[in-house]
């Protein structure tokens, strides 16, 4: 953990911060008597699900509430004594970014797009200091060489496109950064990145901030990312504080009910389920491509290559877990098996047919055996139709008469737990985790022999994601169906998976059991992968760090932590 | 595993669409502009009940006489009773309003759905587009006439294939944007047949552009009726309308005002409602306040 100050006075003092939405009659509380401290040097993480008030709160210590909508109508926001609250619109500006910066989470939208970004971070000098132009250049390319940017001329002259996503969040990083302020508030600044850039930038976080001491507010979901950074954690539901301590107590030892309950449900990166090396094949996809060629009218367009030569097998009641960072390709092979994208080359083998070739009107006959699930809840139900007719659409396609389709769309609800009363309402009416269960249960309603899952948990809290990992494995059980899922994520697939492929811009670097590939990885890639992840050395579940659960399975004083 | 009821208010649950329709209904400006728009329907219907007399009655005797007991409103250059002239144009400027709107947004949202969906029609079909879009709509409408002589129903073919291209342009971009929501690629998956997926799950997103629209086109509908009337390319002098009306009384503006003001004054007291009423939709309907719903 980074050296702290914590006998001197904190520089960020938040005292009883409440923020209240809407007006006149109709305010609502969003964030209520919100108080946490941060030193100098310190790293304070903020974690919550969504709804928690974890970014009105760094948006308020910003001043960047959006006026009209959200007011800060009681407390205090204390840098070094002042109060932001009270200051005026003049002085917020001269704070900022002198003071108190902030890094977002998308770094493309936190770029101005149509400027060069070392014009972008010449901005923040201009505004602040009194140097001349030479002066100021050669203060940005100082900047740009500690973020660890090559080529730092080149970079200065380029666009926010021309660069990737790791880099772009440095350049916004040296925006922040320049000019020394004394707190720098992150709002999940990693959450958009692929895991390996996000060590990357995590790294290049903690050693800029043990250089001048800033103190760090570090908004995040990802408990990974907590237990590696944080010295203090501040616990968030509802808009509320729910606990605050540090690190070591909260991961070990959580007082409040609500803690221990996020903490557990952190999955652990040891995978739990054997392959299944007796059942028959159920799809086997063999050397799949698929190419996007740019249409031009005169010669070739670009061509981009999103799968290669992609080769696995699902057997029947088994978990294949695709994983890769963005980008990979896993997406692409997804949509491949279930023909919403045309392959351009290689078969699909459903039970020994070639779905590749199929005409489309045979190829609607073998939906039913294959179905998918989305990434996004909120978009992949007709916001227009009731839940009921969303789910019985596909059996009524296939001739199932629309009461016989009723009664295997209740059955099917129960089996996701919900209740069959969720038929008459519409889907704005559910949370997120509850449309991801209503989608599964439109999938599982087919009956079908293979489910496509593709990131169906990325987008759901860590809580909630738990319970719906735990639905597909039990749908798994019951029905015996072989589920295809695509993640970016190494603890999920490690949670349910049997055999997991790993593909790296288009190719599939190593494919195996969960155990071999995550315990014993043979590819540097893999390796890498595995490396990078946050959180390696602690299990959330159990409250310690792995080393001590490993010892205590091997003195015979714990479960062994492998599932059969 | 954990039982989670949907969480949801007692009522009945409402429509997003619905819902959003009733938001529309607030304010007095919108509740005046509907208020006016019915009355005006129910002027236009009951004519014949609210002391009229025959529109194309000539009396030479009685030629643009002042407002009096007999003639609510004056006479006209025939000497034809004014106010009822008002009433029946009604009637007829009404229908091609309501006229131009239907044929509009059918004809448009059917190319627009084509158009959005089927890659190959649609470097055709907007290409069609862009050069009807590149001719002026009175012009077109005027060349529409003169081509197949004047009758109320040319007049509304003419008024309404200029407004084509517009509906057919915002109908594609919808069905361009819908077709890669997942709930779109959800039905394919299913084994939902292509039109079916398209009735079903991507045209209702049209709805609600279409409504607002609709009601744009109802107004400019009624004003071009009055223009192509006024240059004497619109519907026969013989059928009373408020284009014609105005016409016919602006050589004798000087003298007797009120024959293009009466007219004058409803068509800009119906255009004026429609439009009130078109924004306070398009702002109810605007799908980035859904998320109020």
């Amino acid at each position: 953990m980074t050296q702290t100050n914590s006998s001197s006075a904190p520089v960020l003092s938040v005292r009883g911060l409440t923020v209240q939405a809407g007006h006149g009659a109709a305010m609502r509380q969003v964030v209520g008597n919100i108080s946490f401290d941060v030193h100098p040097g310190e790293t304070v993480c903020i974690v919550g699900e969504s709804g928690s008030g974890k970014s009105v709160t760094s948006f308020s210590i910003m001043g960047l509430l959006p006026k009209g909508s959200l007011t800060p109508t009681a407390g205090q926001i204390l840098i070094d004594g002042e109060d932001l609250l009270t200051a005026t619109e003049h002085r917020l500006r001269q704070l900022r970014a002198s003071k108190v910066a902030m890094v977002f989470q998308e770094p493309m939208t936190a770029l101005n797009p149509v400027q060069r970004v070392g014009d972008q971070v010449d901005e923040v000098l201009r505004l602040h200091t009194p140097l001349g132009a030479g002066e100021r250049r050669k203060q940005v390319l100082a900047m740009l060489a500690s973020v660890h940017l090559p080529d730092i001329e080149r970079i200065y002259a380029s666009f926010p496109h021309q660069l990737s996503g790791g880099q772009r969040q440095r350049i916004v990083i040296a925006m922040a950064l320049i000019l020394k302020p004394r707190v720098l508030i992150c709002d999940e600044p990693t959450t958009a990145l692929d895991v390996t850039t996000q060590k990357q930038i995590l790294t290049l976080i903690r050693e800029l901030q043990q250089d001048q001491q800033t103190a760090v507010v570090f908004i995040t979901h990802d408990f990974g990312v907590v237990s590696e950074i944080a010295d203090r954690i501040v616990v968030m539901n509802k808009g509320a504080v729910v606990e605050t301590g540090s690190r070591d107590t909260i991961l070990a030892n959580p007082a409040e009910a609500y803690t221990r309950m996020l903490v557990s449900s952190v999955p652990s990166l040891i995978p739990r389920h054997r392959a299944l090396h007796d059942a028959e094949k159920v799809l086997e996809v063999v050397k799949l491509e698929k190419v996007f060629e740019e249409k031009r009218m005169f010669g070739k367009g670009r061509r981009v290559v999103a799968a290669n030569a992609v080769t696995f097998a699902i057997r029947r009641g088994e978990i294949l877990g695709v994983v890769g960072e963005s980008g990979s390709g896993k997406s692409t092979v997804a949509r491949c098996v279930v023909k919403l994208i045309e392959p351009s080359g290689g078969n699909v083998l459903f039970k020994r047919k070639d779905l590749a070739g199929l005409p489309a009107r045979e190829m609607r006959q073998m939906r039913q055996r294959v179905q998918f699930v989305f990434q996004d809840p909120y978009r992949s139900l007709n916001p227009r139709r009731t839940v009921g007719d969303s789910l019985i659409e596909g059996l009524i396609n296939f001739g199932t008469s629309r009461e016989a389709a009723l009664e295997a769309v209740t059955r099917a609800l129960v089996l996701v737990g919900m209740t069959p009363d969720a038929m008459q309402r519409y889907p704005h009416q559910f949370s997120g985790g509850q449309r991801q269960r209503l989608c599964i249960a439109r999938a599982v309603v087919m009956e079908p022999d293979v489910l496509v899952a593709d990131e169906a948990v990325s987008a759901l809290d860590v809580s909630v994601q738990a319970q719906v990992l735990d639905l597909l494995e039990e749908i798994r059980q019951r029905t015996g169906v072989a589920i295809l899922f695509i993640t970016h994520d190494l603890r999920v697939a490690a949670q349910i998976c049997n055999t997991i492929v790993v593909m790296r811009r288009g190719e599939v670097v190593e494919a195996g059991d969960a155990m071999s590939v995550l315990g014993d990885p043979q590819h540097e890639y893999t390796r890498a992968l595995i490396d990078a992840a946050p959180g390696r050395e602690w299990d959330f579940q159990n409250f310690r760090p792995v080393a001590e659960s490993l010892s205590l399975a091997a003195a015979g004083s714990a479960p062994p932590i492998v599932v059969a | 595993m954990s039982s989670s009821p949907a969480v949801a208010a007692p009522v009945a649950p409402a429509s997003p669409l619905l819902a959003q329709l009733k938001q529309t209904l607030r304010g007095w400006p919108v509740i005046a502009a509907i208020v006016v728009i019915v009355a005006l329907v129910l002027v236009a219907i009951c004519a014949p009940l609210l002391g009229t007399s025959d529109p194309g009655l000539i009396d030479a005797s009685q030629r643009l006489k002042p407002i009096s007991a007999a003639h609510w409103l004056g006479t006209d250059a025939f000497g034809r009773d004014v106010y009822s002239r008002v009433l029946y144009g009604a009637r007829i400027s009404l229908t091609v309003g309501l006229g131009t709107v239907v044929i509009a947004l059918s004809l448009g949202l059917l190319i627009g759905v084509v158009a959005g969906y089927f890659r190959w029609a649609d470097a055709i079909i907007m290409r069609v587009m862009d050069g009807l879009m590149a001719i002026p709509g009175i012009l077109l409408a005027i060349a529409l006439v003169s081509l197949s002589g004047a009758s109320l129903f040319t007049v509304l073919i003419a008024i309404a294939i200029p407004e084509i291209p517009r509906v057919v342009r915002m109908v594609r971009s919808v069905m361009l944007s819908v077709r890669t929501e997942s709930f779109v690629e959800a039905a394919t998956i299913l084994g939902t047949r292509v039109p079916l997926v398209m009735w079903r799950h991507m045209m209702p997103s049209t709805l609600a552009p279409l409504i607002v629209q609709g009601t744009y086109i109802f107004a400019s509908a009624i004003l071009t009726e009055a223009i192509l009337s006024f240059l004497g390319a619109g519907i026969p002098p013989e059928t009373p309308s408020w284009g014609n009306a105005m016409a016919e009384g602006r050589v004798y503006f000087m003298l007797l005002p009120g024959l293009v003001l009466y007219p004058g004054v409803l068509v800009s007291l119906t255009v004026l409602s429609v439009n009130v009423l078109g924004d306070a939709l398009r702002d109810a309907l605007d799908p980035r306040m859904a998320k109020r719903v």
